[in-house]
């Protein structure tokens, strides 16, 4: 597909803002990430009117709304097949699917699966607020070990997922995280989503404060940030915090916290990140703190994007087609066929 | 048989018309043996009808009744609407087959066997004490006792195949013997074998082999006492150009065809079930015609990614059966609340649940038309023969697009695998109807309906000034946006109602099929009912009852003549293949006291079944 033009004059944060009231409770980590994603748009160049929002069903999903793009709020869970079908039909729309750690990996958690495999060339924010919201404080698929909630009161006996974890193993060929409050970063790894041609999937570590406020604290909040977040770069060493690093350790496939410049560990002994390992993503994927910091940004994409499944659908579509569209006369009429004359007495029968 | 005029044994007898059931392990072929067959009648001219009945599992357990698969073909030198009620023929490959089918033939009927698979060991599990062939058991039959097995191998011995191929042949065989029998041509099954095993073609000249050594043991061997050759003479058919087709190809070739004069790409989301899974093999096969094909992971995508792809303008097509369109109904609701074009086919089968997977039964209709959360109307049509299957599948792609609503369209198992002779349609005859998506972008709203069908405005994703957002939440109907205000939604739920209300302004007026418009009583139908109806409705004309039959293909919206049509009659008899439909909307619509005929046994109707009810109800009434 060749990309469309940026538009001229180049378009704002505001022409991407529609009439609609925003409906969110105060002080949730979703308007953080509606104004990254207006903010970032602009950036990119893309048009209005070839930009298409997917979502689900949730807090996140209400995002097309807020949106001044095309946009489609369809059912629980079902963004992506619903995401699937407007590529199928036009592989030219930019798509970003939007969806919540409930419908996506909970009710939706099969299509999100294949989606991933699929390789479909559009986008997906994950918001991961480890609660369903728009439910009234439920535990989620994504809630840790313990978490009380109304339909938990002696705490969840259910093991969390990790999205990222999740994306990798379904295959995913671009994975990567941000935070919800942490624009600068967030907008980064959005920009570099786009740019993929495949599944671009970002999970967001969003806040609720109204049924699970301070989720992330442990990692997000100002004070700690820079010691339990690993900003990851392709290239460059594994470092955090102060004189911290990461890396493996000796004889094994374990990744391990180092101190540099203690016992001999010098920059050179730890870990380069190359976006382009999947095993190594895996490892980075499964950080959790406090023994380890959690990573952001790409934590995966793959050197070989291969072909997305739509283009590799119209790509059979044109081949099927290089001699135009088949003529549906001619083809009903092919192999076993018989003609009945006109019965010349003129007693011909009703067929 | 129905004999036409008495020959001597020498010549072919001349018949008007013959019912042959072939029936063995679902491993011997059987489907193709009277797919073959029918292929051939055709080509011959005679008028025909089939009915494929297989076993759910692939390949059960050779030799067990559970696993035994029959093809019925009815041909005639007049024109015919059903398989036939019961085999005058019946090819048994094993003892099984012979356990299962044998209370299906006439008395007095030909009984054909495969004497080489009646060993102690398949006896026994058919669940016979004694050899049936050898305890006077079948003297009511006309017995054909040939060891089928031992000359089959025979007749492919020079081809060096190994046992297992060579006795597989034995349906070639028994084709052949066949072909003698009723006069039917060898050419276009050995063609279609030569293509069919092109690259392997020992094995193609080892089953013509045995396809002609068939035909030369009828020709030479001495046959039995009251056995011998038929003739059923041509039918005569309208003129026009014909082939065989099935409702699953008509159906794949109706939705192209749809598409082409809606002037939209279809794209088809699909998830593999029994009995519709043929419908997405067809169709993945016309990728040059305009659809784009999706094996989805499940029922639930597959109904998503046509309704995304509705949005983004192409038309959205799902095909299922009973099961999937349960799961699709959430999604389906989307696709009414939005207000989007979308055609959902469902080949009902058996139910509930898994039901009977290959089975036919109509037990779909009052879940397509009420089946959803909320206040959920859309477009129901049913077909009602295998080639109506296309006419029907063109009307649902332009209610669809015109009215910017779901269609569902019923066919069924029956329906689905039959095939009879269809008059192909020169579509270029076909009224075209070109969908417009807006382009204008003043006074634009998502919602903005035509004032005349009540549809909304077709907007969609890379139309500059249009941008909007659409869902599953209520819409305001003067902004297309969210609204939560209680007339509002009262408007909405009404509006909605009323578009699908007007499509009856938009369909044929329902016709009496057969038989006068007012009298004693009208036989209503719908689907796959269509044959056994009719037939048994003439049959009780000639015997000078006055009983009409008005089958109906637009389930709802329904025709808006039909209440003033009913009421016409003494009695409203409603045959239908479940525990009663049909019936239960005319009563509640039209206040009639309709009552129904229920046959839930997932096979059709038997015209005799029909015709003993139209009887019983006028002689007692």
């Amino acid at each position: 597909m060749t990309p469309l033009d940026p538009p001229n004059p180049p378009l704002t944060r505001k022409d991407f803002t529609s009439d609609q009231e925003v409906r969110w409770c105060p002080g949730c980590g979703d308007y953080a990430i509606l104004a990254a994603v207006q903010r970032m748009l602009p950036e990119i160049g893309v048009r209005r009117e070839n930009t298409v929002f997917v979502s689900g069903i949730g807090c996140s999903s209400r995002f097309p709304y807020y949106m001044n793009t095309y946009g489609f709020h369809t059912i629980h869970g079902r963004a992506p097949a619903i995401a699937t079908g407007v590529k199928l039909a036009n592989p030219q729309l930019d798509v970003w699917m939007v969806t919540g750690d409930g419908d996506g990996l909970s009710i939706g958690g099969n299509h999100l699966m294949h989606v991933l495999r699929r390789n479909l060339n559009l986008q997906i924010i994950l918001f991961n607020n480890r609660i369903y919201g728009l439910t009234k404080g439920q535990y989620s698929p994504t809630s840790l070990l313990g978490k009380r909630s109304p339909s938990t009161p002696m705490g969840s006996v259910d093991n969390p997922v990790v999205p990222a974890a999740f994306a990798l193993g379904c295959g995913a060929r671009f994975v990567a995280r941000g935070v919800d409050t942490d624009a600068k970063n967030l907008i980064a790894v959005l920009k570099r989503a786009h740019e993929f041609q495949g599944t671009g999937f970002v999970e967001v570590f969003q806040n609720c404060p109204v049924f699970n406020d301070g989720a992330f604290d442990h990692f997000t909040a100002k004070d700690v940030s820079g010691q339990q977040q690993l900003h990851l770069e392709h290239g460059k060493p594994m470092r955090f915090g102060d004189d911290k690093g990461l890396r493996l350790r000796p004889g094994s496939l374990d990744i391990e916290v180092v101190t540099v410049g203690e016992g001999g560990v010098s920059e050179a002994d730890l870990l380069v990140h190359d976006e382009t390992n999947r095993a190594q993503a895996f490892l980075l994927a499964s950080l959790e703190p406090p023994a380890f910091p959690v990573a952001v940004g790409v934590l995966f994409r793959s050197a070989e994007p291969g072909v997305s499944f739509e283009i590799g659908m119209h790509e059979q579509n044109r081949q099927a087609r290089a001699r135009g569209l088949g003529d549906i006369n001619a083809l009903m009429r092919k192999g076993h066929t018989w003609k009945v004359d006109p019965d010349p007495a003129g007693g011909e029968q009703a067929g | 048989m129905d004999t036409f005029a008495s020959t001597n044994s020498t010549t072919r007898e001349l018949i008007e018309s013959v019912v042959i059931r072939f029936a063995g392990d679902s491993g011997d072929g059987m489907q193709l043996t009277g797919s073959q067959f029918s292929d051939t009648t055709a080509l011959m001219g005679n008028d025909l009808s089939t009915l494929p009945d297989f076993p759910a599992e692939i390949r059960a357990p050779a030799g067990t009744t559970f696993g035994v698969s029959g093809f019925q073909v009815h041909f005639a030198a007049h024109d015919i609407m059903t398989p036939g009620d019961a085999p005058d023929v019946l090819v048994a490959m094993n003892p099984a087959a012979l356990k299962v089918n044998l209370r299906d033939l006439k008395p007095g009927g030909l009984l054909v066997v495969n004497t080489g698979a009646f060993s102690a060991g398949n006896l026994k599990k058919a669940g016979y004490d004694k050899n049936p062939l050898e305890d006077g058991s079948l003297d009511g039959y006309r017995l054909l006792k040939i060891d089928i097995t031992k000359h089959t191998l025979q007749s492919v011995e020079p081809f060096g195949l190994g046992n297992k191929e060579a006795v597989r042949a034995k349906n070639m065989w028994t084709l052949g013997l066949m072909m003698w029998m009723f006069g039917r041509e060898r050419e276009s099954t050995a063609e279609w074998l030569r293509g069919k095993f092109a690259k392997n073609p020992a094995v193609a000249d080892a089953n013509i082999a045995a396809l002609n050594a068939g035909h030369v043991y009828g020709e030479t061997a001495e046959m039995p006492q009251g056995i011998h050759a038929y003739e059923v003479p041509k039918a005569r058919l309208a003129a026009g150009h014909y082939r065989n087709v099935t409702g699953n190809e008509a159906t794949a070739w109706g939705l192209v065809t749809g598409g082409k004069l809606a002037g939209l790409e279809l794209v088809l989301g699909s998830y593999p079930i029994t009995p519709a899974s043929t419908i997405l093999h067809a169709l993945s096969n016309l990728r040059a015609y305009g659809v784009t094909t999706f094996q989805a992971e499940d029922e639930i995508a597959a109904v998503c990614a046509a309704i995304g792809a509705s949005y983004a303008g192409s038309l959205g097509i799902t095909t299922t059966s009973g099961p999937g369109l349960a799961l699709k109904t959430e999604a389906i609701g989307l696709a009414v609340s939005t207000e989007l074009p979308l055609v959902i086919v469902d080949v009902q089968r058996g139910g509930p649940s898994t039901g009977l997977p290959t089975k036919t039964e109509q037990s779909d209709l009052l879940f397509a038309v009420y089946g959803r959360n909320g206040d959920c109307p859309l477009v129901v049509l049913a077909a009602s023969t295998p080639g109506d299957c296309f006419t029907m599948a063109v009307e649902a792609v332009r209610l669809a697009t015109k009215y910017m609503t779901p269609v569902i369209l019923l066919t069924d198992g029956f329906l689905a695998n039959s095939a009879e002779p269809w008059k192909i349609p020169d579509i270029d005859t076909l009224t075209p109807f070109p969908v417009q998506h807006r382009k204008d972008a003043a006074g634009f709203h998502p919602f903005l309906r035509d004032p005349q069908t009540l549809a909304r405005n077709w907007a969609i994703p890379g139309t500059p000034g249009l941008e909007h957002r659409i869902g599953g939440l209520e819409k305001n109907y003067d902004s297309g946006n969210i609204s939560y205000d209680p007339d509002n939604h009262h408007k909405m739920v009404k509006v909605r109602a009323a578009k699908v209300a007007g499509v009856a302004d938009d369909i044929p007026l329902q016709t009496i099929d057969q038989g006068e418009d007012s009298g004693d009583l009208l036989v209503v139908g719908w689907g796959s009912t269509f044959g056994a109806i009719s037939s048994a409705v003439l049959g009780a004309r000639k015997a000078g009852f006055k009983v009409s039959h008005a089958h109906i293909r637009y389930m709802h919206p329904m025709p808006k003549n039909l209440g003033e049509l009913l009421k016409r009659f003494k009695h409203v008899l409603v045959p239908e293949m479940n525990n009663g439909m049909l019936v239960k909307i005319l009563r509640s619509d039209y206040l009639v006291d309709a009552r129904g005929l229920n046959k839930i046994a997932g096979q059709p109707f038997k015209i005799a079944e029909i015709e003993a009810e139209i009887r019983g109800l006028l002689a007692s009434a």
